[in-house]
């Protein structure tokens, strides 16, 4: 279904019967990207996460009761027909754009004129809507990254695949000579999650993990069926986690994908 | 002769006169007063030469100074533990600012403050890697001929956004380079001209 003639296709493979729910992802995205907190987290509609852990269960009474985590950063839709990725293709200020050398969705909180249409296109909640200025307590500008710049009141922010990670990897290519690797560009997702559920690499590249995890047949997308054609993918050897991941209807059978 | 009719004749020259005089007495005041309203300038805290140490680090240039470091990030302007190689407890010479130099920082132990000329917005993302090593552009390119300087000159700052006047644009118009126009047309321009990719991310963070 990949599409994409560029040199990379960065992309994540998360293996949802690893991973235990314990939120680090979550932290060190938020701590990594200068992601503050509200004054009143209590409502989470207008919370900020890049990397947000969803609980689904399997619906079923005790002793059968099943739980799955769901760990949802961006998933950088490519589009199935060309790049027809949601949010770029509704922005009318352009602040996000797909990038074809690398798949990763930009966006340019600085361009961006919170019109929150990218919102609304987005299948996965993964884009975010800045409604007040971050009430950072003061000096708190001293432990700020300075990789990543922060977003005020009135712009949308989403998850980068770490994009600042990939131009410091890329300086040490320059300098050194070589091009970057899987170990030298990383999301810091992926790095604290203590379960190893997490896999980034370039879908791309035969030589990286997520090449060969993603073609697994128990690898499957969000929403896969709306065609977003995402580079997240997801494993878990339990059906009914599949079955809710995506629209099936009852009865519906699910894809039997051909092994690789 | 009505009223009416006698507007109808033609201006003297006298008017003309006093219209033209009057058009570049506005225009001469809002041209000075208004960078005068916008820009603020700040004193470095002391003066430097560059043209002075270029010649005493020999080959190495600028990047004697202002190296890269091992993880290929751009160290920037050096820290008083790099002047302290030279510049140890006592004076190398009779320079007043290098009295200042040595008393107020080497031996308190103090950063010194510099005002950052080229110092961008915190969205901007720039890669020396990319240019000095990558593409070899040299750094008299975008800084212009700092090397050759013996003092330096006021910093001057946008009182709104507090951004350096240098990167904001001192030619508005556009008809200035480097140094003085550090805009993100200037950074378009080139990765056009060079057929560079100029998607938003690659200087936007």
């Amino acid at each position: 279904m990949s599409a994409n003639k560029g040199e990379h296709r960065f992309g994540m493979v998360i293996d949802l019967d690893k991973c235990t729910g314990c939120g680090a992802c979550s932290v060190a995205c938020m701590s990594e990207n200068n992601i503050g907190t509200l004054l009143d987290e209590t409502d989470k509609i207008r919370s900020i996460t890049w990397l947000r852990v969803y609980q689904i269960d399997n619906g079923k009474a005790f002793p059968d009761t099943q739980i799955a985590f769901i760990p949802r950063p961006c998933q950088h839709c490519e589009g199935s027909h060309g790049h027809h990725t949601p949010c770029v293709s509704v922005c009318p200020a352009t602040a996000t754009d797909y990038d074809e050398t690398t798949g990763i969705v930009s966006q340019i909180p600085t361009r961006c004129i919170g019109c929150r249409y990218c919102v609304g296109a987005c299948p996965y909640h993964a884009r975010y809507f800045n409604w007040f200025d971050v009430p950072w307590p003061k000096g708190a500008e001293r432990g700020l990254s300075p990789f990543v710049s922060p977003r005020m009141r009135g712009v949308v922010e989403k998850c980068t695949f770490c994009y600042h990670r990939y131009q410091r990897a890329k300086n040490k290519a320059f300098l050194e000579g070589g091009s970057v690797g899987e170990k030298d560009y990383q999301t810091a997702c992926t790095e604290a999650c203590p379960s190893g559920a997490i896999t980034f690499g370039d879908l791309n590249n035969p030589k990286h993990k997520v090449h060969e995890l993603a073609k697994n047949p128990l690898a499957f997308r969000l929403l896969e069926r709306l065609g977003t054609n995402t580079k997240v993918y997801y494993v878990s050897q339990r059906d009914w986690v599949q079955r809710k991941l995506d629209n099936y209807l009852a009865g519906e059978k699910l894809p039997v994908k051909a092994a690789s | 002769m009505t009223t009416h009719e006698h507007g109808q004749e033609k201006r003297s020259k006298a008017d003309w006169l006093l219209f033209v005089v009057g058009f570049i007495l506005a225009s001469a005041l809002g041209f000075w007063l208004t960078p005068t309203i916008l820009y603020a300038q700040k004193a470095q805290p002391f003066q430097f030469s560059h043209k002075l140490h270029l010649g005493e680090v020999g080959d190495e240039g600028c990047k004697a100074c202002h190296p890269f470091r091992k993880d290929g990030s751009f160290a920037g302007i050096p820290g008083v533990e790099k002047c302290k190689e030279c510049h140890s407890d006592d004076t190398l010479g009779d320079k007043p600012e290098e009295k200042v130099f040595v008393e107020q920082y080497v031996k308190k132990g103090k950063e010194v403050p510099w005002l950052v000329y080229a110092k961008q917005p915190s969205c901007v993302f720039f890669s020396h890697a990319a240019h000095a090593e990558n593409a070899g552009i040299e750094c008299t390119q975008c800084h212009g001929d700092h090397g050759k300087t013996e003092t330096l000159r006021t910093y001057e700052y946008n009182r709104l956004s507090t951004y350096s006047r240098d990167i904001w644009g001192k030619s508005l118009m556009g008809l200035g380079s480097p140094p003085n126009r550090m805009k993100m047309d200037s950074c378009a321009d080139c990765h056009r001209e060079n057929g560079v990719r100029d998607a938003c991310f690659v200087c936007h963070k």
